[in-house]
């Protein structure tokens, strides 16, 4: 290959090898020539800035004046408001209204019966598609209280319920501002951008401090994190509004409001309602996940189950939650298809309009009387509870009867030859080494600004002294991305190439995507128990979809006459794809890394519950003991790897579109 | 006797680029050299027109002269980099966001190439739009959008979405929709365009009805000149964002300023613009009840053809000269005019 020939090839593989010699002998050396500083940064050069975030959260909660209120006034007022919404709903989803506080009060009004609420998912299934979508959405009421999850999923669904609106509202408010000043758009870019490469643990910690343990803290970091996607696609869908339709609006002597609401946004309503689907469903993924800081619900049910490693409990409320996130999500797609085509009204008088609404009243009220008298009308009984629990434990204990030997094996192969090694390489290196070479590789890629953001985001890393932990994560990262794409871009190129296994790759892979990350974790700890290897199975799975979808999308996307030049000039499959199909869709498939690496990152902190000893650790544990320095730096810490990585991969992947013509050099 | 000026642009420019303002400030009048090497995209440059009360004015240009961005001018949906645009004499550049949708309201109407239909709304929606902006009460707007629904020849599919209907039923739409508010001026950019030749054609009958018996002030831009001299009053031609010539369609295709517009109006059936006035004998006698002088000749070719002798020709009822068989030949064998 020319390549080979090229010097800056030479360089690259002879400090590669270098590199690989430092970290396995450096150590050594280093004791005997004083630099011992380079392998471990010492403890005394450490930049506090941890404690300086805390002692400013501090601060900032107990002393900070607005002139008419304190800040923790201020918070106060909006946990408040969050709260009596919340506290409606979840009355009348979950638990019914009480005479007063704490465990002993008594029930006024019971909720809604399960028969009220399923027959009401039936009838919003109908309404928005068909038949077929009421009864999936009804069985799939039907089995959270048939499987005794009702509860826990009322409760998770009624945090859903109010955060989806706060963040398509803000959303949408914060998109079209941004859509209108330009000035406003270029500064919340990057913010968002780092809030999307922040692991969501890091934020979790300040609101925690700031809204303290409990379901309010868990809606603020619910609607912090589902909203960033709503203001990107508002802003994006208003920006791409047929010009034409624009112009009209001014012709016809629209005012700036009436442009927003009866032009751009309608005009806009479609892809509008793909950034709602978003935000309902990052709502119920974060829902779950801030169970952590007090949501209950069934995110609880798994996080204890996880602490108790009560398997059966934990795959129960796991499959309640694929269960509810799939009606939810079909659900929701179902309205906004509704909603960007048009349906004819129904004619008729109200009763038979109205037909749906009428009927939930109806068994709304047969429901809460015969309710009264027969408590089956209620809620269902207990003793008809189905459970999966024993039967989960049983397969479990099975498999690791029989089949210990070998999952052991596999697990010890993989640790012996792939996890330790690698592990080993990155704690070995020095950091004054990694830091040049990171640098040299943003130089090589991006010019001198990345080679110097690279430097100091690296720096920022070292001295806050998580250089160790940083290192486990890279590892740890590192691994799982490769083996995710050795794993995800094959099933890609398949899906691409293969009609039928396409097909059942893409429903493989949309349900993996509506799954709340905690879900991942469950069947790999019953396996493999808990440990590094545990994680990099988790964060594989998770992180699987981008690779898969990314590469099917680049190989399909190639053009082709291409391939047709091809199939001309006599190759085989196999060269057609090896020498035309890949090399094409590699900027594709580079992006598809990218992604995988961000949401490997994202897992980092979730496996944390299955000990790894990494920067998501460090969030984790900042998150049980509420500081906010530490969780905060360690999440900076966290992005900024995002971040490096993020950058190198999208300048090779820009490098390589311009190779292929695909994108101008100057664009 | 010409009609007063409902719209002037004095010398009113548009470049894109950074800097192009300033850039203009510094020298006045560039020339194209000027402008490219200052790294600018000339889109009009010194355009001098104006629009009189009532008639049809056609700008006429190739793709990318310049049509658009001068209408959009006009109608200040682009800030020109400099000039000015006198609608009844008061600068429209000056007026304020308030005072532009005012004018923007109740005295300009625009169609639109593709449409530009909310697709959320259905026709008769569509065309209450602008009605129901103002403020006017749903009851009312719908009641007058019907009225023009009707007057475009599409009652009876007011309840249907925009993209349940053909596209020449759509630009209806967008036309009733741009006539609901009765417009004073009335922009139409390349309205026509989009649409198959034979819609087209049944499209432009359907407007000369509708000006008929409307008579507004009307911007009319099309890249397509056998549309241009079926409607125009005056055709504009624009090349490289200048204006090279402002001319009724006879007077193109007699005087060309130029060789551009000769090769522009070198396929143009002569029969089709030309005048009966300008081929006929000044004073000479005919017989027949009296031609009018400004027929043209593809109207009134048979007839001379087919009589014996040369024909009366007369001027708002006043004899003026005659014409005879063999000056129309010479038209429809495409010879010299005269
Ligand atoms: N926003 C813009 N930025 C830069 N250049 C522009 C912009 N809009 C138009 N131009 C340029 O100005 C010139 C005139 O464009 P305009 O759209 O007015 O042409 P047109 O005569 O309407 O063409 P068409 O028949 O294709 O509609 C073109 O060269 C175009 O590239
Ligand atoms: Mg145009």
């Amino acid at each position: 290959m020319s390549t080979f020939r090229h010097p800056s090839t030479w360089i690259f593989i002879t400090l590669l090898v270098l590199t690989w010699l430092l970290a396995r002998m450096g150590a050594g050396w280093a004791e005997a020539t004083g630099l011992a500083w380079a392998f471990d940064y010492p403890k005394a050069w450490v930049i506090p800035l941890k404690d300086w975030v805390s002692a400013a959260m501090k601060y900032l909660v107990e002393d900070v004046h607005f002139g008419f209120f304190t800040f923790k006034e201020f918070t106060r007022a909006i946990s408040w408001l969050i709260e009596q919404p919340y506290n409606l709903t979840r009355a009348l989803l979950a638990e019914g209204f009480m005479d007063g506080p704490g465990r002993r009060a008594n029930q006024i009004l019971p909720p809604f019966s399960w028969i009220t609420i399923t027959a009401c998912v039936i009838a919003l299934g109908h309404y928005a598609r068909d038949w077929i979508l009421a009864a999936i959405v009804g069985f799939a009421f039907l089995y959270l209280s048939v499987f005794g999850q009702w509860e826990s999923a009322m409760i998770t669904l009624s945090s859903v319920i109010i955060a989806v609106p706060i963040g398509v509202i803000g959303g949408l408010s914060l998109g079209i501002l941004a859509y209108r000043h330009p000035l406003f758009d270029r500064m919340l870019k990057p913010l968002l951008d780092l809030m999307q490469t922040i692991p969501i643990f890091a934020y979790l910690v300040p609101i925690l401090v700031l809204f303290g343990f409990g379901p309010v803290a868990a809606l603020v970091a619910t609607v912090i994190y589902a909203m960033p996607p709503m203001v990107r696609i508002t802003t994006m869908a208003l920006k791409a509004v047929n010009p034409e339709i624009k112009d009209f609006g001014v012709m016809t002597g629209c005012t700036q409001a009436q442009m927003t609401w009866r032009i751009l946004v309608p005009a806009a309503r479609s892809s509008l309602m793909v950034g709602v689907n978003q935000v309902i469903m990052l709502s119920l993924n974060m829902v779950i996940i801030a169970s952590m800081i007090g949501a209950g619900g069934l995110g609880f049910d798994v996080l204890s189950s996880l602490r108790r490693l009560d398997i059966g409990g934990g795959f129960e409320a796991g499959i309640a939650i694929v269960i509810l996130a799939i009606a939810v999500d079909r659900l929701s797609q179902a309205f906004s298809e509704r909603a960007s085509t048009h349906q004819p009204k129904s004619k008729g008088n109200a009763l038979i309009r109205y037909k749906r609404s009428f009927a939930i009243l109806a068994i709304l009220v047969a429901a809460f009387l015969l309710g009264r008298i027969w408590p089956f009308f209620q809620s269902f009984p207990e003793e008809y509870w189905l459970t999966t629990g024993a039967f989960w434990d049983n397969s479990v204990k099975y498999l690791n009867i029989n089949y210990y030997d070998a999952f052991e094996a596999i697990k010890l192969f993989f640790l012996n030859y792939f996890l330790l090694p690698t592990k080993r390489f990155f704690l070995g290196l020095p950091w004054p080494w990694a830091l040049a070479i990171i640098a040299l590789i943003g130089w090589r890629f991006g010019g001198w600004k990345l080679a110097l953001m690279n430097a100091l985001m690296t720096l920022f890393i070292v001295t806050t002294g998580m250089w160790e932990k940083a290192m486990i994560t890279v590892y740890l990262c590192g691994v799982s991305v490769i083996l995710a794409s050795l794993i995800g871009i094959p099933l890609g190129v398949l899906a691409a190439t293969n009609r039928r296994a396409g097909g059942i790759i893409g429903v493989i892979i949309d349900t993996l995507q509506t799954l709340p990350s905690f879900v991942y974790l469950i069947p790999v700890v019953m396996l493999f128990r808990i440990g590094d290897f545990t994680a990099m199975i988790a964060i594989v799975l998770y992180a699987l979809v981008p690779a898969v979808r990314y590469a099917a999308h680049g190989v399909r996307s190639v053009r082709p006459e291409l391939v047709e030049a091809g199939v001309v000039a006599g190759c085989t499959r196999w060269q057609l794809l090896t020498r035309i199909r890949l090399p094409l869709a590699l900027p594709e498939v580079l992006l598809g890394l990218n992604q995988t690496i961000m949401l490997a990152l994202s897992m980092l902190v979730i496996t944390a519950l299955v000990g790894t000893r990494d920067l998501g650790q460090e969030v984790y544990i900042a998150l049980t003991k509420a500081d906010t320095g530490r969780g905060l730096v360690a999440g900076l810490a966290i992005a900024f790897i995002a971040i490096i990585a993020d950058r190198i991969i999208s300048a090779s992947a820009r490098s390589a579109r311009i190779r292929y013509g695909l994108e101008d050099a100057h664009g | 006797m010409t009609a007063p000026a409902k719209l002037v642009c004095k010398n009113v420019w548009k470049l894109y680029g950074a800097g192009a303002d300033s850039f203009l400030d510094a020298n006045p009048t560039p020339d194209m050299k000027t402008i490219r090497a200052a790294g600018l995209i000339p889109a009009v440059r010194k355009a001098d027109i104006d629009i009189r009360e009532g008639e049809i004015f056609v700008i006429m240009g190739l793709s990318g002269s310049g049509k658009s961005t001068l209408v959009r001018c006009m109608s200040r949906l682009i800030e020109p980099s400099a000039g000015e645009i006198l609608f009844h004499g008061t600068d429209l550049l000056k007026a304020s966001d308030k005072e532009m949708i005012e004018i923007r309201r109740h005295k300009m109407g625009m169609v639109f190439q593709h449409f530009a239909l909310l697709p959320h709304l259905t026709v008769l929606q569509n065309v209450a739009f602008p009605l129901t902006i103002q403020g006017q009460k749903r009851k009312l707007a719908e009641a007058r959008a019907m009225e023009v629904i009707e007057l475009v020849g599409l009652k009876g599919r007011e309840g249907y979405y925009p993209r349940e209907l053909s596209g020449g039923q759509q630009q209806r739409v967008g036309i009733a929709r741009s006539l609901a508010d009765e417009p004073e001026l009335w922009f139409l950019d390349e309205p026509f365009s989009a649409l198959d030749p034979l819609i087209r054609r049944e499209m432009q009958d359907e407007f000369l009805r509708l000006q008929g018996m409307l008579a507004k002030t009307i911007v009319f831009i099309t890249h397509d000149f056998d549309e241009a001299i079926r409607l125009a009053d005056r055709i504009a031609i624009m090349k490289d964002g200048a204006i090279i010539q402002v001319a009724t369609p006879e007077e193109l295709v007699l005087n060309p300023a130029n060789d551009y517009v000769e090769e522009f109006t070198r396929h143009v059936p002569r029969d089709k613009v030309m005048s009966v006035g300008k081929i006929m004998q000044v004073g000479g006698k005919g017989a027949g009840q009296g031609i009018p002088a400004s027929a043209k000749i593809v109207e009134v070719a048979e007839q001379v053809i087919e009589a014996d002798e040369p024909l009366l020709v007369v001027d708002e009822g006043k004899p003026v000269g005659s014409i005879n068989a063999a000056a129309v030949i010479r038209v429809l064998l495409g010879k010299s005019a005269r």
